[in-house]
């Protein structure tokens, strides 16, 4: 049951592809070879990226990183955080739990906000299907770019946010769990 | 070329994984085989829909308003169209590869890919139950203005 209720949206979907097959002929063949050539490359490209996905999320250990990524960790720190972050699987939504369980650890905030921009932007698995898909030069440059703005934004909003408002939510994230 | 790379890599990391400690891979397998589940109805929605807004939309629409000739307007679109929505990269990218084959520009896509990953409309509220209100909007602001200075330097490099 609760597995239908997560492919309902999907049944929906196929149901109004099933209708717009018999609704507009015109699009007809464009819209099947549309689907059959997007299919072809998914079932080429997604196996790898899965098992590389499962890999790290089983060898890296979460704990272990948690320590080295304080305040006073310095550049380590940052570096750290990256890469936890970039090695990371799941949508951007799953990093907020993790970035609670990080500040109640001790991780600093600047070193949160890194991972929670390396989580959204650099997942090397994705990195790898992106230049798959999109190009490698395309995939490479946005990467460059993306650290370079992650870092940016960690600063500009450690600047920008009150350091009582940061404390505020050490609190908040300690009485989360 | 990428994809046999991609391969290359992933056989790989099984190999030295397996000899590492077979337990720890088969879990990783099993991993990979549950995340990949974990989209697949996503996946498919996404999948659906693109495949029909495609048929419709002609090269020259999407040319129109995502083409290199869209100029800033088309990056400001593609910019929030990446904002509001939610999708996987999985999902995202093989759709915006479509776009690109079908006459958008490579800064209109760059803005797009780069607002979506790091901007969360609709994620906003639970960003916020972790982070605040302020530091929230702070942050999305902050990106979704970054992803056009990304999409202007992916432009030029894939341009180069």
């Amino acid at each position: 049951m609760k597995q239908l209720k997560r492919y309902a949206a999907a049944i929906v979907a196929a149901l109004a592809f099933a209708a717009f097959l018999l609704a507009l002929p015109a699009y007809r063949d464009k819209a099947i070879a549309m689907i059959a050539s997007q299919t072809k490359s998914m079932l080429l490209v997604i196996p790898p990226i899965f098992l590389l996905l499962g890999l790290l999320d089983v060898w890296v250990p979460r704990e272990k990183m948690m320590r080295f990524m304080g305040p006073d960790a310095g550049l380590k720190g940052g570096i750290l955080a990256f890469l936890l972050g970039s090695f990371a699987a799941g949508p951007l939504y799953g990093a907020f739990p993790v970035a609670a369980v990080l500040m109640k650890k001790g991780a600093g905030f600047a070193n949160i906000l890194i991972f929670i921009g390396a989580w959204s932007t650099t997942k090397i698995p994705m990195l790898l299907f992106e230049s798959a898909v999109l190009g490698t030069r395309f995939a490479f440059s946005r990467l460059a770019i993306d650290i370079v703005g992650i870092v940016i934004i960690a600063f500009a909003l450690k600047k920008a946010i009150p350091k009582k408002e940061v404390e505020r939510l050490y609190a908040e994230a300690e009485r989360m769990q | 070329m990428d994809t046999i790379l991609l391969y290359v890599l992933a056989i790989a990391a099984l190999l030295v994984s397996f000899f590492k400690d077979k337990a720890k891979t088969a879990k990783a397998v099993k991993k990979g085989l549950k995340a990949f589940e974990g989209i697949l109805p996503q996946f498919l929605v996404v999948l659906l829909l693109v495949a029909m807004t495609l048929a419709v939309l002609d090269t020259a629409t999407i040319a129109r308003y995502l083409g290199a000739e869209s100029g800033v307007l088309g990056v400001l679109i593609a910019a929030c169209v990446g904002a509001i929505t939610l999708i996987p990269g999985f999902v995202a990218f093989p759709a915006a590869a479509a776009l690109l084959q079908g006459g958008a520009g490579a800064t209109q896509i760059a803005a797009f890919v780069s607002s979506l990953m790091m901007v969360g409309v609709v994620t906003l509220p639970m960003e916020m139950k972790y982070f605040g209100k302020r530091a929230s909007l702070l942050r999305n602001w902050f990106a979704f203005v970054f992803s056009f200075i990304a999409a202007a330097f992916v432009g030029w490099v894939v341009g180069l």
